[in-house]
């Protein structure tokens, strides 16, 4: 470890500026987003016509039902549903 | 931004569905994956998004996986350094089709500053909230004298000198400590 000198150490903390707050919001809301997902992977297996349209363009079907379009929700049933 | 509660407590709390204390662990290493992305791989901000999202993603998923919550901060890296590497070596075969040009390597060196500025940023933890609040703006959000003295109420002209005081604590805080191994680049059991 290098010694600590003023310039070191501003430096050091420089080297850590902060991510993003868009970025760091959506991965917080990780857990709220995996409930989301639950219900729409329960429904669009149990709604065929729902599961299509979520497939042919999903951010508007998922505006339309009520549900934020955004990541992480978007990446994770793009995962889900390829093609969508 | 520096750690106020021990990353492996909040391991533990998040095991059982604590969902502030997800939102506590992913600010306190959201710079941390970030830096990794950005200046240890040099993605584009495009990429580092992606990695930044798929590590947590992955990390929310598999955490019931890690043997060790005191190897929080080794498996973060490994996770970000495999999701760089992955994001690397799709981009590249979008753009050639030679193997052999499909470059992924770290700047391992930017790496190894990394995980010795998160010393810094953790032993930042141990000063008041002013000096760590001062320290911050400065040299990592590059803010000036004047916004930072509007931020915290100071007069503008006395930032200078509450810098040079913070540094000086924050020096005494890291001396007190022991040195800790830098742990990103090895293996970790999950």
């Amino acid at each position: 470890m290098s010694a600590y000198n003023e310039d070191t150490l501003a430096e050091l903390i420089g080297a850590l500026p902060p991510a993003p707050q868009a970025w760091v919001r959506a991965a917080q809301e990780l857990p709220l987003a995996r409930t989301e997902i639950d219900q729409i992977v329960a429904r669009a297996e149990a709604d065929a016509e729902f599961r299509e349209a979520l497939i042919a363009d999903l951010e508007a079907t998922l505006a339309q039902e009520g549900y934020e379009p955004e990541r992480p929700l978007l990446d994770e049933l793009r995962r889900r549903f390829p093609g969508s | 931004m520096a750690q106020t509660v021990p990353a492996a407590q909040l391991v533990a709390r998040c095991r059982n569905g604590d969902q502030a204390a997800w939102s506590a662990l992913v600010e306190q290493f959201s710079r941390y994956v970030y830096a990794i992305a950005s200046q240890g791989f040099r993605l584009r901000d495009e990429d580092a998004e992606d990695v930044f999202q798929e590590v947590f993603a992955r990390a929310y998923e598999r955490l019931d996986s890690l043997r060790s919550d005191e190897a929080i901060q080794p498996w973060i890296a490994q996770l970000t350094r495999r999701a760089c590497i992955d994001r690397l070596r799709s981009g590249s075969r979008e753009e050639t089709t030679d193997e052999s040009e499909l470059a992924a390597d770290p700047d391992e060196d930017a790496i190894a500053r990394i995980d010795e500025a998160l010393d810094v940023h953790d032993a930042m933890a141990g000063l008041s909230d002013n000096c760590r609040e001062i320290l911050d703006r400065f040299f990592a959000r590059d803010e000036t004298y004047r916004t930072i003295g509007e931020a915290l109420e100071l007069p503008a002209g006395t930032i200078a000198s509450r810098i040079s005081r913070c540094l000086v604590k924050l020096r005494d805080e890291l001396e007190g400590r022991k040195p800790v191994p830098t742990q990103s680049g090895g293996q970790v059991s999950v």
